[in-house]
């Protein structure tokens, strides 16, 4: 860091006319993809905190028209939002404890290279990212196993991510130290023993980069809900918010007032933007805690891998 | 005793076949915790990956759950059920819809990233970086239905900010983009690009980060600009990644992800939005007669199309710039 100051201080009189035509355009193009990101964001936060009036008329651009909470309060006073809230927390939860669990595992003892059979296991793994049975086959499977609209159903399919397993397991063969299995080994532990004294803790940040995957995977998961799921009372709120911003199927004997009839559609627009906001915030404030993990080693391990 | 060497050899032999094949199961047994901690993920792997492939020779068979013979009584009937896609008149449709829009996706999405990488790398003040990024990343971990959602709502004709800038500027009624076919691609495409462009910049980030100063310094001793050694240094530096990235995307051509394609969907634009994973559900679980084994030989195609594209383009890449993912 402090090199890079004195670099940045020492080169920043000397710019040559090239290098100012360069970083000029170089911001430039930066800015601009920097705002084109951040715009739908602000927009639908502000409008979020607007009137149903102001959103139904389209006034608002950047900032929030006529601030309200009334959005919000539709959105808690939603029977079945709140009940897939709750759905997708339980599914969060337990998926992810059950995921983390099942992929260390697996990534441990194929970290080992005095594990035999070890590429041939790999390959087992490795081959299910390039080739599947697709969703019939796996549909008639959960059908069989008599999982199809159960709880099971969004829990167990795809408890390991064969690329998160990679992740990890390339995590612990790079940055574990051999000399610490050798050293553990004098000391008459086991192989179980070494997982746990040494290899979990001295993994805390790999581990924090799965799980943050897992959550952001199991809390935006759609796709399995919307096969085997058919029974309202299971649903995750993904696929009540489809129901919501896309197919404009809304109850709104549970949101309004029936004479409020004109101001409807205003709010019906106002809860989408709302629901955006309480749908993603939880996983929006979840990842800069642990950006600086994934940063650190993980991701360009994943590709040596 | 010693008249007969070849028996002491064979003997030998013998023994030593014995003291290795010892030797094997004892390395085996030894580790047996090792493989007791792989049960669980082998099972695992078993009964929901590979099980299922094998239910996928129901696309050879004539496969249905009321005559109750299940999928490895079902009687086979061969290619009848590929033969019958390739001759349907929606073929054609959903074969073209899913490789444009993914074909679109890789070109314009690909080179996105590595430019917005080389460019924030090249960049001194942090604090900018930090903020760049951050807001940069953000989009990835909004799911598929909010992404879907929000696209909706500002490109609404009536309330949405394309709908209001457009009727601003020329005084007519905007068009409804989601219903109309040649709109469909650019949007699921630029969207996209939206939601992805920081994340896909992470791994070219961190491929930089691992390049020698000293190559820098070196060249700034020998007068290059920063473009130079943007142009020199650092795009060589990420080529690697890069070309494995394209191996990788390349796989998922003939895949057009399921959610969005099936949430972007309406009757209006259906003619270009129909893809062949919204096809294969659409026949196999959501028409009235649940044709198994055709939405099956549909989706094995798929596979086996996508299977081959990354073979061949990894040999490809091995050839000519000698880095492949296997």
């Amino acid at each position: 860091m402090v090199v890079a100051k004195m670099e940045a201080t020492a080169r920043r009189p000397r710019l040559s006319a090239a290098d100012k035509i360069y970083f000029g355009s170089v911001y430039a193009i930066l800015t601009l993809i920097f705002l084109l990101i951040l715009f739908p964001l602000v927009f639908v936060l502000s409008a979020s905190f607007s009137s149903p009036s102001a959103v139904a008329a389209g006034r608002v651009v950047l900032w929030p028209v006529e601030i309200g909470l009334e959005g919000y309060r539709a959105v808690f006073r939603n029977k079945s939002i709140i009940t897939g809230y709750m759905n997708t927390l339980i599914y969060t939860f337990f998926g992810t404890a059950l995921n983390v669990a099942m992929t260390l595992l697996c990534a441990y003892p194929l970290s080992r290279k005095d594990l035999r059979g070890r590429n041939a296991i790999m390959m087992l793994f490795s081959f299910t990212m390039i080739f599947s049975g697709g969703i019939i086959p796996s549909y008639m499977l959960m059908k069989n196993l008599h999982i199809l609209n159960t709880r099971l159903a969004l829990i167990i399919p795809g408890a390991i991510s064969v690329y998160n397993m990679i992740i990890t397991r390339t995590f612990i063969q790079n940055s574990i130290p051999e000399e610490l299995l050798q050293a553990s080994q004098i000391d008459g532990s086991s192989d179980a023993g070494y997982f746990f004294r040494i290899v979990l803790p001295l993994s805390k940040s790999v581990i924090a980069t799965i799980t943050l995957f897992y959550v952001v995977g199991h809390w935006n998961a759609y796709f399995n809900a919307f096969l085997y799921l058919s029974d309202r009372s299971l649903l995750p709120l993904q696929i009540i918010l489809r129901e919501v911003l896309i197919s404009n199927t809304i109850d709104f004997s549970q949101v309004v007032d029936p004479e409020a009839a004109q101001a409807k559609q205003g709010l019906a627009d106002l809860l989408k933007y709302s629901l955006i906001i309480v749908s993603s915030v939880p996983v929006l404030i979840l990842y800069p805690f642990i950006q600086k993990h994934f940063v650190s080693g993980v991701m360009i391990g994943a590709i040596k891998g | 005793m010693d008249s007969n060497p070849q028996a002491t050899k064979s003997h030998s032999d013998a023994e030593r076949k014995k003291s290795i094949r010892r030797r094997f199961i004892m390395s085996i047994t030894s580790r047996w915790q090792l493989y007791l901690f792989l049960l669980l993920p082998l099972a695992y792997l078993i009964l929901f990956a590979y099980v299922p492939m094998a239910g996928l020779q129901i696309a050879f068979k004539k496969y249905s759950s009321a005559l109750g013979m299940g999928i490895w009584g079902s009687p086979w009937v061969g290619f009848s059920q590929f033969t019958k896609f390739f001759s349907s008149y929606m073929f054609k449709r959903v074969l073209t819809n899913t490789v444009s829009v993914s074909l679109y996706a890789l070109l314009a999405g690909f080179p996105i990233p590595i430019l917005f990488a080389l460019s924030l790398n090249s960049i001194q003040r942090r604090r900018y970086k930090k903020t760049v990024q951050m807001v940069a990343y953000m989009p990835y971990f909004i799911s598929t239905v909010v992404l879907v959602g929000m696209l909706m709502q500002m490109i609404n004709p009536r309330i949405g900010i394309f709908g209001v800038a457009y009727t601003a500027m020329t005084g007519k009624d905007a068009p409804n983009l989601i219903g109309l076919p040649d709109a469909f691609r650019h949007l699921y495409v630029w969207s996209g690009i939206w939601q992805s462009v920081g994340w896909s910049s992470i791994i070219y980030l961190a491929a930089l980060s691992g390049i020698d100063t000293e190559l820098h310094e070196a060249a700034q001793i020998d007068g290059a600009s920063r473009f130079q050694r943007v142009l020199h240094i650092d795009f060589p530096g990420i080529v690697p990644t890069a070309i494995i990235l394209l191996i990788l995307n390349s796989g998922q051509i003939m895949n057009v992800g399921f959610e969005k394609a099936f949430l972007m969907q309406n009757t209006l634009n259906l003619r270009s939005s129909e893809v062949i994973s919204t096809y294969v559900y659409k026949v196999g679980l959501a028409s009235g007669i649940q044709d198994f084994s055709y939405a099956t030989a549909i989706g094995l195609f798929n596979s086996l199309i996508n299977f081959s594209i990354i073979i061949f383009v990894n040999q490809i890449a091995k050839r000519t710039v000698g880095e492949g993912l296997w």
